[in-house]
């Protein structure tokens, strides 16, 4: 849905239009959903901080002052109810992330220098192995330190801009920036281990068809 | 790509994201594309990072959440009502 849309339902539930109610809900409940599934790791914990999210966004919808706002707003009640959530089960240590341990490994040839990388020529167009990667995908983003998850799934995932994010997580554009880049490296990574590990079945001959 | 090959490899890889999302100043823009068109480990590269991004764009969740039960839409609906009413109130 777009920003335009949601802008537009928040309005509308403002003026108290009560037939935006039920699609506001559909909408925000599948988004906070995915964000706090991949957030807290646990489905049932989702379902939790979904309505948790938005019984405090209606209990708090007239201090929404910016409809054109209202998916920053969301996330950052989302984003509190997943670290309400977190507190009640395993604690992770905080980790950072250094550049370097994702630098590819090198190896000249003559004197050609090449990186040691998988094929990822086929992606993400093969849909059949763009399915298979989502469970890689997914192990990735849990395996991501909490901090540098938030943004990848803020700015990657729901598309917010490094502004919104930044609101969101009450951090710097900066940080923002530095955290997704190295996100995005790990999973990367991760992502160019599966593909080099060459645990896919070959596709067959013609191509695959969609679905 | 990497220290033993090219010190501007390694500066070029710090920026990648934000080359990628368009949110390189105009200077250091050109200098990473001035390098990428040199240096086909750092393309190939690149192109997997901006790849890793496409699939968390497509992204579509296996499983979404369990019907809306009417106890917790009732809840939200009350909390919805009652927000509305302290508005007109106030």
């Amino acid at each position: 849905m777009e920003h335009g849309i949601e802008t537009d339902l928040a309005r509308r539930l403002m003026a108290g239009d009560a037939e935006a109610f039920d699609r506001f809900v559909e909408h925000f409940r599948a988004k906070v959903f995915q964000y706090s599934r991949l957030m807290c790791g646990h489905r049932e914990d989702a379902e939790e901080v979904a309505q948790d999210t938005l019984l405090k966004v209606f209990e708090s919808f007239d201090q929404l002052r910016e409809p054109e706002r209202v998916r920053q707003w969301v996330f950052r009640i989302a984003k509190n109810a997943c670290l309400m959530k977190r507190r009640k089960s395993v604690f992770a240590p905080a980790r950072e992330l250094s550049l370097d341990e994702f630098l590819p490994a090198t190896s000249a040839n003559g004197g050609e220098v090449r990186i040691q990388i998988a094929d990822w020529s086929s992606l993400p167009d093969d849909q059949m192995q763009q399915r298979e990667m989502k469970g890689v995908l997914e192990a990735a983003i849990a395996g991501l330190p909490e901090t540098y998850r938030s943004v990848v799934l803020l700015r990657d995932m729901e598309e917010l801009s490094t502004a919104e994010t930044a609101e969101i997580l009450d951090v710097t554009a900066d940080v923002v920036k530095t955290r997704l880049h190295r996100g995005r490296l790990a999973l990367r990574q991760k992502l160019d281990a599966y593909l080099r590990a060459g645990k896919r079945p070959a596709a067959p001959a013609g191509g695959i068809g969609g679905g | 790509m990497a220290s033993q090959h090219d010190e501007n490899c390694r500066g070029v890889f710090a920026l990648l994201s934000d080359y990628l999302d368009l949110e390189l100043p105009p200077d250091a823009c050109a200098e990473v594309e001035t390098h990428l068109a040199d240096c086909p480990p750092c393309i190939e590269f690149a192109e997997s990072l901006r790849k890793t991004v496409e699939l968390c764009r497509r992204y579509q969740p296996a499983e979404p959440p369990e019907p809306l039960g009417q106890q917790a839409r009732g809840e939200l609906l009350a909390a919805y009502q009652k927000m509305l009413a302290g508005r007109k109130t106030a």
